[in-house]
C-alpha cells in the first residue's frame, strides 16, 4: 500500500549532497512530498527530513539507497517510532471588512498567528502536523487563498 | 616543510596507491598535472579518445583486480569519459578518474571547456569529488581509491581545477582512511550464514547462481568448495564467466536470455536458489512474475544491501564479502549428493544440447569454437556487445576468473578493444583476444593507434556479418524482418557488396597486422598465425554468415523456461 513515510537522514554538511539525494530520487523514480535541510547541533552535519510516498518495498529500497550514498551518515524512518512532526505554512487569505472577524476566529481556534494585515488580505502563520495544517487550509479555502508557502516536514523522535 | 604543488601531490599520491599505469589524454586545464607526469615513473598511455582511456582502465582493473586509473581534461575530455564510467559503474569495476577543471574563480562562468563534471558524472560514479583546496587533495585521492576498491567497487571521479593543481602545500599521507559516512559491511552475519546452511542441508534441488561479485571478491575457490561439498550445480552470469571451472560437471554455464537451456530449467525447477554476488538482472531472470516458481527459498549473498530484494524477494539475505561468507558457509554445510536432481539437469542437457548448424558455411560460432580449442580457455577474452558477445559467452570456456571481460550491465559497444589493450598492459605475458563485431569495433577503432605505438599485441577477431547483428536479429524475430538501419556495408544490405571499411587495409594503415578469413578451413591456421605475432595488434576479419541468430533465446518479457531453441 502506498503510504506517506517520513525519513530523516544525517548527511555531511557540504556542497553537492542535496544534489546527490535529489539525483537518487529522480533516477529511481521515487516521489518526494517534501524535503527540508538544515544544520544540526554539529555544524559538520546536516539533517534532511524527507517525506515520501510508497509501499514497504519501495521504502526499504529508499532507505538502503540513501545509506549507500557515501555522504549519508545515518538514515532512520519514523513510522515505528514515537515522534513529533512539524510543518509550518504561511497563508495569505482574502479578507474584507465583513469577514475579517470570522477568519480571525478560525485562526484563533487553530492557534495560528496573524502576522500581516492589509485592506484586502490577512497573512496567517500556522505550525503543526500535517492534519492540522490541512484542516486550516480547508477552513480558509472558501474565503480565497491567494498564496501559500510551506516549509515541509521536520521530525524528531520523542524521549 | 617541503611544499608540493597539487600536480606533484597527484603523482605522490598515485605512487602511494601503487599505481603503475594510467590512461588518458591531456588538455588545457590539466596541463600542470601533465607537467608532473613528464617526470613521473608511472607509465602514462596516451589514448586517442577519452572513452578508450576509461575502458582501458576498466579492462586493466577487471583483468588484474587492481584499481584502474584514467586522466582527462575538463569539458569535452570529461564528458568523453562518461560512457566508460557508466560501463564500470554498472559492472562494479574499481576505477579512479581524474579530470582537469577550470580555475576555481571561473567555475560556473561558462568558461572555455568548462563542464559541470561532478554534476554530469554523479549518476554514473560510486562517488565523486571536486577539490577546491590543494590541502584536501591528497586525502581526497586516498579516499577515492578506498571507495573505488572497497564494498561494492565502482568508479570514483576527482575533478581538480587548474589553480588547485598549481597551488602548493605540504604533502601529508595518512596511514589509514577513515570516512564516518562510509562503512561497507565485510563479514556476513553468522546467524544468517547458519540459516542458509540449514536451507542448503535440507534442499533437494539447489542451484548456485553466481555473479560478478564472486570474481570481485576472489571467491572462486570457496564457491568450488561449497558446490562440491554440498553437490550443488552452478550457473553463472555473463560477468561470472570463469568463476567456476569449465570442466566441472556441476558447471551449467550461463543462464538467462541467451543462457543454456538446462541452466534456465534448473533455475525454474530449483527448490533453493543461492545467489552469490549476482543481482537478479532482468537478462538473468526473464519475466519476474514467472521467475523460479518452484523455489521455496531464495538466498542472496551480496556486499550491497540495495541489491537484496530489489527485483526478487529474498528469504535469506546475507550481506557481506562473498569470499568471507562462502568460506564460513562451507564449514556449516553437510556433505551431500543430489543424484536425482543432477540426473534431471543432465536430461535437460541432452534434451536440448547447445549447438549450431555446422555446414560448409563460415558461421561465427565456429570461429569462437576454434579460439576455444586453440587456447584451451587459457587466454583473456574481451568482447564488445551484441551477437558475438553472446556466442563468446556460450562457447568460450575461460579457465580462470578474470579471463572473460565483457560489458554486461551497460552493454557498451566499443568496450572490448580498449578493454583488451588495458588487460594486456596488466597481463603482458598473457594472450589477449578481443572477440568483436564489425559494428562494435568501429566504435573505438581509433585505439589501434594506441595499440600499435605501444606495441600492444592483442588479437581482434571481428565476426563480420555486415550488420548490427543483434538488432537485426530482433528485427527479424520481433519486427517481421523489417531491417531498419542495421546494414553496415550498404544502405540496402545486399550481400556481396564491397565491405566498408576493409578491415585488413585499415589494420595495415595503422601499422597493425591484418588477415581476412572467408572459409572454415582457414580459421585455425589464421588464428595460429595471429597468436604468434609479437609486438603489434592483429585484426582478423572473419567474413561470416550474415543472418545467423543467437540461440537459445528467452524473448524479452517471457519466463526463463519459455525458451526458443531454434534447433530441433
Amino acid at each position: 500500500m502506498s503510504m506517506r513515510h517520513t525519513l530523516s537522514a544525517l548527511v555531511e554538511n557540504k556542497s553537492g549532497v542535496l544534489a546527490r539525494i535529489s539525483t537518487l530520487f529522480a533516477a529511481r523514480g521515487y516521489n518526494i512530498d517534501s524535503l527540508t535541510v538544515g544544520e544540526t547541533d554539529d555544524p559538520s552535519v546536516s539533517r534532511m527530513t524527507i517525506a515520501v510516498r510508497g509501499d514497504a518495498k519501495i521504502l526499504e529500497q529508499i532507505e538502503k539507497q540513501l545509506n549507500k550514498l557515501v555522504d549519508v551518515i545515518k538514515v532512520f524512518e519514523y513510522s515505528e517510532t514515537k515522534h513529533i512532526e512539524r510543518d509550518m505554512a504561511l497563508i495569505k487569505v482574502k479578507a474584507s471588512k465583513s469577514n475579517r472577524a470570522e477568519i480571525l476566529q478560525i485562526a484563533d481556534i487553530f492557534r495560528a498567528d496573524v502576522i500581516d494585515v492589509s485592506h484586502e488580505n490577512l497573512m496567517i502563520e500556522i505550525t503543526g502536523d500535517e492534519d492540522k495544517i490541512q484542516a486550516l487550509i480547508e477552513m480558509l479555502t472558501p474565503f480565497g487563498i491567494k498564496e501559500m508557502v510551506r516549509t515541509g516536514i521536520v521530525a524528531m523522535a520523542r524521549g | 616543510m617541503t611544499q608540493k604543488t597539487g600536480a606533484e601531490i597527484f603523482i605522490e599520491s598515485l605512487k602511494k596507491e601503487n599505481v603503475e599505469i594510467m590512461f588518458g589524454i591531456p588538455g588545457g586545464q590539466i596541463l600542470p598535472i601533465f607537467d608532473a607526469i613528464y617526470d613521473s615513473p608511472i607509465k602514462f598511455i596516451l589514448t586517442r579518445h577519452e572513452q578508450g582511456a576509461a575502458h582501458m582502465a576498466d579492462g586493466y582493473a577487471r583483468s588484474t583486480g587492481k584499481v584502474g586509473v584514467c586522466v582527462a581534461t575538463s569539458g569535452p575530455g570529461a564528458t568523453n569519459l562518461v560512457t566508460g564510467l557508466a560501463t564500470a559503474y554498472m559492472d562494479s569495476i574499481p576505477i579512479v578518474a581524474f579530470t582537469g577543471q577550470v580555475s576555481t574563480n571561473l567555475i560556473g562562468n561558462d568558461a572555455f571547456q568548462e563542464a559541470d563534471t561532478t554534476g554530469i558524472t554523479r549518476p554514473v560514479t560510486k562517488h565523486n569529488f571536486l577539490v577546491k583546496n590543494v590541502k584536501d587533495l591528497a586525502e581526497t585521492i586516498q579516499k577515492a581509491f578506498y571507495i573505488a576498491s572497497s564494498g561494492r567497487p565502482g568508479p570514483v571521479l576527482i575533478d581538480i581545477p587548474s589553480d588547485v593543481q598549481r597551488a602548493a602545500t605540504e604533502f601529508i599521507w595518512k596511514d589509514k582512511v577513515e570516512i564516518r559516512s562510509y562503512k561497507p559491511t565485510f563479514k556476513g552475519h553468522s546467524f544468517q550464514i547458519k540459516k542458509l546452511a540449514d536451507a542448503i542441508n535440507s534442499a533437494e534441488r539447489p542451484v548456485l547462481y553466481a555473479g560478478g561479485g564472486v570474481i570481485t571478491s576472489n571467491a572462486s575457490q570457496e564457491l568450488l568448495e561449497l558446490a562440491e561439498k554440498a553437490n550443488i550445480p552452478v550457473t553463472t552470469t555473463l560477468l561470472a564467466m570463469g568463476a567456476f571451472p569449465p570442466g566441472n560437471e556441476l558447471n551449467l554455464g550461463m543462464l538467462g536470455m541467451h543462457g543454456m537451456y538446462w541452466a534456465n530449467h534448473a533455475m525454474q525447477n530449483a527448490d533453493l536458489i543461492i545467489a552469490v554476488g549476482s543481482r537478479f538482472d532482468d537478462r538473468c531472470t526473464g519475466k519476474l512474475s514467472g521467475f523460479a516458481p518452484k523455489a521455496k527459498i531464495i538466498a542472496h549473498i551480496d556486499i550491497d544491501p540495495t541489491s537484496i530484494s530489489k527485483n526478487v524477494n529474498v528469504h535469506i539475505p546475507v550481506v557481506g564479502d562473498a569470499k568471507s561468507i562462502l568460506s564460513e558457509l562451507v564449514g556449516h554445510v553437510n556433505k551431500k549428493k543430489h543424484p536425482d536432481w543432477l540426473k534431471q539437469i543432465d536430461h535437460w542437457r541432452k534434451e536440448m544440447p547447445y549447438g549450431y548448424k555446422d555446414d560448409a558455411k563460415l558461421r561465427p560460432q565456429f570461429v569462437i569454437e576454434k579460439i576455444n580449442e586453440l587456447t584451451g580457455g587459457d587466454a583473456i577474452v574481451t568482447t564488445e556487445v551484441g551477437q558475438h558477445q553472446m556466442w563468446a559467452a556460450q562457447i568460450y570456456r575461460p579457465l580462470k576468473p578474470r579471463y572473460f571481460i565483457s560489458s554486461g550491465g551497460l552493454g557498451t559497444m566499443g568496450y572490448g578493444f580498449p578493454a583488451a589493450i588495458g588487460a594486456k598492459f596488466g597481463n603482458p605475458k598473457k594472450l589477449v583476444i578481443d572477440i568483436s563485431g564489425d559494428g562494435s569495433f568501429q566504435m573505438n577503432v581509433q585505439e589501434l593507434a594506441t595499440a600499435v605505438l605501444n606495441k600492444v599485441n592483442v588479437v581482434v577477431c571481428i565476426l563480420n556479418n555486415a550488420h548490427l547483428g543483434m538488432v537485426r536479429q530482433w528485427q527479424q524475430m520481433f519486427f517481421k524482418n523489417r531491417y531498419s538501419a542495421v546494414a553496415l556495408h550498404t544502405q540496402t544490405g545486399n550481400a556481396g557488396c564491397e565491405p566498408v571499411p576493409d578491415f585488413v587495409k585499415l589494420a595495415q594503415a595503422y601499422g597493425a597486422e591484418g588477415f581476412r578469413v572467408c572459409k572454415k578451413d582457414q580459421v585455425a591456421a589464421t588464428l595460429e598465425k595471429a597468436f604468434k605475432v609479437k609486438d603489434k595488434p592483429v585484426i582478423i576479419d572473419f567474413v561470416v554468415e550474415q543472418e545467423e541468430n543467437v540461440l537459445p533465446m528467452v524473448p524479452a518479457g517471457a519466463a526463463l523456461h519459455e525458451i526458443i531453441t531454434g534447433l530441433a
